[in-house]
């Protein structure tokens, strides 16, 4: 299982956990896991992705394993762990407006 | 006895005060959506529990929700706001070309007869509409593809549709406002759209008939007499009495005709409120006193209101949605301010008490008078 973790305002929005665990199949993927997420909890949908381009809202970030993956292809291979689910994929809204 | 709810929005979450048809004594519950910007929410006339948010965040996007119960819970519906076909350009602050592109919702318009239905006016400018009680919508292309489209440019608060009038006695005619677009009309549930900005003179534009390129900041109506027409633009308070095919001045004696909020009494069809605002770089009230002008007699002459507002040092804004009117025989006028406080007069503007003092900045205001 892919664990997620959510930013609190989108936990609330979807009424959440602050880390979800999502079955993904096939390749485990910025794309692969939102869209599991956006699947498991609908109220997401436009929230972390525009609706229209797909493309990251601006300031929203994805994190993994100490690393900012944010302007990584959504089709690049998250790490292993992320996809063996042993640390969690991070959904951060960035620090803006002081 | 009636009672009053009063649906507040604002830069931080949303507010509902209540209070009887005395409107002495104020509940108020929240912070719904805290954290999250609430640009609008506005009840259903055909339904009044049934209640329109819109939620909206520059992290996370635009979320409509919708309450069954009069605002005690909330259901997220549908936030696809997607532009009809190949949604072109409009202008930019600089004249540059710029695509269209959905950033949020400013004011959301229930039907007058069916709770499911609602208008959307969107930034950037457009109106959407849903049938299914938001779970999804659909955008009204005719008002952005009736020709004028790709001149219109933001004003200093986005290129927002920010107010929208159905017509009580014909709902086939509709009236929006854009900044800084004007004020158009459609006579077909918004199909087709036309300008109506002819006698509005903006100094910002060097073409003095120009037909699109006015910065109209609201809109009211007072729907026994829906040809009637008033306008807050930038500068200019404005009326029509032709469904808006002509305007006149109608300013007056008003210290500065710069502003945003505007209400018409309920049961006057000729008395009407302003709210001045000293002008477009400072935008606070003249000499920092907080008062609210009335007319009784359609514009032109109006008398300042400030028992009970704060009558020196007072430097808040009160923006274009945050002015209404509840329906009670003395007409009870609210607004809400950038500082964060909601007055309210019971008797129609002569007297007025602060109902919330300390509330995030206020982008809206609407009122509802339950039997």
């Amino acid at each position: 299982m892919i664990r997620v973790a959510l930013p609190a305002h989108l936990r609330i929005l979807a009424n959440a956990p602050p880390e979800v665990s999502l079955e993904v199949t096939g390749p485990v993927t910025q794309r692969s896991v939102l869209d599991a997420l956006e699947y498991a909890y609908p109220t997401l949908l436009g929230t972390l992705r525009d609706a229209v381009s797909g493309r990251r809202r601006p300031f929203v970030r994805f994190f993994a394993c100490g690393l900012d993956l944010s302007h990584e292809s959504p089709d690049a291979p998250l790490p292993a762990p992320i996809a063996s689910g042993a640390e969690p994929f991070l959904v951060i809204g960035a620090i803006a407006g002081g | 006895m009636s009672n009053v709810r009063v649906l507040v929005g604002t830069r931080k979450g949303a507010f509902i005060l209540t209070s009887d048809g005395k409107r002495r004594e104020w509940t108020i519950d929240g912070p719904h959506f805290a954290g999250w910007e609430i640009y609008h929410i506005k009840g259903s006339p055909a339904d009044p529990d049934r209640l329109y948010a819109s939620q909206t965040s520059g992290w996370f996007g635009q979320v409509i929700q919708r309450s069954s119960d009069g605002g005690k819970s909330w259901q997220p519906v549908g936030n696809q706001f997607v532009y009809d076909g190949v949604p072109g350009t409009h202008q930019h602050f600089d004249g540059t070309p710029r695509p269209w592109e959905f950033k949020r919702v400013w004011n959301l318009q229930p039907s007058l007869d069916d709770p499911d239905t609602v208008y959307a006016g969107v930034e950037d400018a457009a109106l959407f509409g849903t049938t299914d009680g938001g779970t999804s919508w659909r955008e009204f292309s005719g008002l952005r593809g009736h020709g004028t489209g790709p001149y219109w440019s933001p004003g200093a608060g986005g290129l927002c549709l920010h107010t929208i009038l159905i017509d009580p006695g014909n709902t086939a005619r509709l009236y929006i406002a854009i900044s800084a677009a004007g004020a158009f009309r459609s006579d077909d549930f918004g199909q087709t759209w036309k300008p109506i900005n002819r006698g509005l003179v903006s100094q910002h534009i060097p073409d003095g008939a120009a037909e699109v390129g006015h910065c109209v900041h609201r809109l009211a109506m007072h729907p026994s007499r829906p040809k009637v027409l008033f306008m807050q633009k930038h500068w200019d308070v404005m009326r029509s009495d032709d469904s808006g095919d002509t305007w006149h001045e109608v300013s007056g004696n008003l210290p500065t005709d710069f502003g945003f909020a505007m209400a018409v009494h309920a049961h006057e069809p000729e008395t009407v409120f302003v709210l001045p605002i000293k002008s477009d770089s400072e935008h606070f009230p003249p000499e920092g006193k907080l008062r609210v002008y009335r007319s009784r007699s359609g514009g032109n002459e109006w008398e300042p209101l400030t028992e009970g507002l704060p009558q020196s040092h007072c430097y808040v804004n009160v923006l274009r949605g945050a002015m209404a009117v509840d329906s009670l025989q003395d007409c009870g006028v609210y607004f809400g301010t950038t500082g964060g406080q909601v007055y309210a007069s019971a008797d129609a503007g002569d007297h007025w008490a602060p109902i919330a003092r300390d509330l995030p900045a206020v982008l809206s205001v609407e009122v509802q008078t339950l039997a």
